[in-house]
């Protein structure tokens, strides 16, 4: 025998190391070990990055950031125990699916909002009451939370929304009906308006 | 910046990523392809418990590793389920180049006592030095080395 002949006995275990790590995620999650599962959904605004803790969708990101990127910050953010997971998932990337079909109109799946600080809270909460086909503006957010004068601020803190789409940031224009900024980009805002039916002439 | 990322603890998934092959070759050899994946879902659902609770990113592939070889032995204790060292003999669904062969070599590293196996396998397997052997395996290097020597001394004496 020789001693080389034993590296024989752990042929394949790339392809068997993979199927054995794609279980773990479902075994995290009985085990309650799974704090954070990320997914992708594609979409016609490109492909989107999910992440969901057991509290709820804590993370959207569009595809400018990559997978690993946005696993870090959430690593350090909310918890290192972050795996890809399709199953954990399933019920916002579902939702997302049909709100881009047209089938859907608000969405249902809770929301984690520990990643929302500061102003972001009370501008995003009302922010979340803007209805599927209706917009506002940053006056006019800025007024519901008591702070009339705070448009930039209001501004700022929808551009720093982890929580895109289903937090519908895309709703909010500047006065007059000019787009404003988007913190995916204003192209996507246009289309996420298009698609809703609130595209201002 | 830079200090922090390469301090920081990566996402679990890119700690997976980086570190599922070498495992499982370890425990592949190291307690049998039969056992092979519940004892890496073992290993990594360990390390996923502990490592919220991890200050350090670095050398995480030798801390797997070392959680790993304790499972492994465990495994072997644990083990009046080895009833026969035959039974870690895989079945022909997983290729060998030659089966024969290979058979009498899984025999034979199946006979090896739990600590003799894991060291062998570092050693021989994993290409590991003799310090870092002994880290893995809470032993001392002199230790580690007598493990491997004799583990390999009797896989010869079993395979000609």
């Amino acid at each position: 025998m020789k001693t080389t002949d034993l590296k024989r006995l752990a042929s394949g275990a790339d392809g068997r190391s993979a199927v054995a790590a794609a279980s773990l995620p479902d075994l995290a999650t009985s085990a309650d070990l799974l704090d954070i599962a990320v997914g992708t959904v594609a979409s016609p605004i490109g492909d989107l990055i999910v992440a969901v803790t057991p509290r709820g969708l804590a993370r959207v990101a569009f595809d400018d950031e990559d997978l690993d990127q946005v696993a870090r910050e959430l690593a350090s953010a909310l918890s290192p125990r972050v795996l890809e997971s399709a199953r954990a998932t399933d019920q916002v990337r579902r939702e997302l699916g049909e709100y881009f079909d047209r089938r859907r109109t608000r969405f249902d799946v809770a929301v984690d909002r520990r990643l929302i600080h500061g102003i972001a809270r009370d501008v995003l909460a009302q922010t979340s009451r803007v209805p599927f086909g209706r917009t506002s503006t940053y006056g006019e957010i800025a007024g519901r939370i008591g702070r009339p004068r705070a448009a930039r601020a209001v501004g700022n803190a929808l551009g720093s929304n982890p929580i895109p789409i289903v937090i519908p940031c895309h709703r909010v224009l500047r006065a007059g009906g000019a787009l404003g900024g988007y913190g995916g980009g204003v192209d996507r805002k246009e289309t996420l308006l298009a698609l809703e039916g609130a595209m201002l002439a | 910046m830079v200090v922090g990322v390469t301090r920081g603890v990566p996402p679990f998934q890119q700690f997976l990523d980086a570190n599922r092959t070498t495992v499982y070759r370890f425990l592949q050899v190291a307690v049998g392809p039969h056992d092979a994946d519940d004892v890496f879902q073992e290993t990594f659902l360990s390390a996923l418990r502990a490592y919220p609770r991890l200050r350090d990113g670095r050398a995480l592939d030798r801390w797997v590793l070392r959680i790993a070889s304790r499972k492994a032995i465990d495994h072997h204790r644990a083990g009046s389920r080895r009833a026969t060292p035959a039974g870690e003999v895989p079945d022909r669904a997983v290729p060998f180049d030659d089966p024969a062969r290979d058979d009498e070599l899984w025999r034979a590293v199946a006979s090896l006592p739990p600590r003799q196996r894991v060291a062998v396998v570092h050693r021989h397997v994993l290409d590991r030095p003799y310090g870092e052997i002994a880290e893995l395996m809470g032993s001392s290097e002199e230790a580690a080395r007598a493990n491997v020597s004799q583990g390999i001394r009797k896989l010869k004496e079993l395979i000609a």
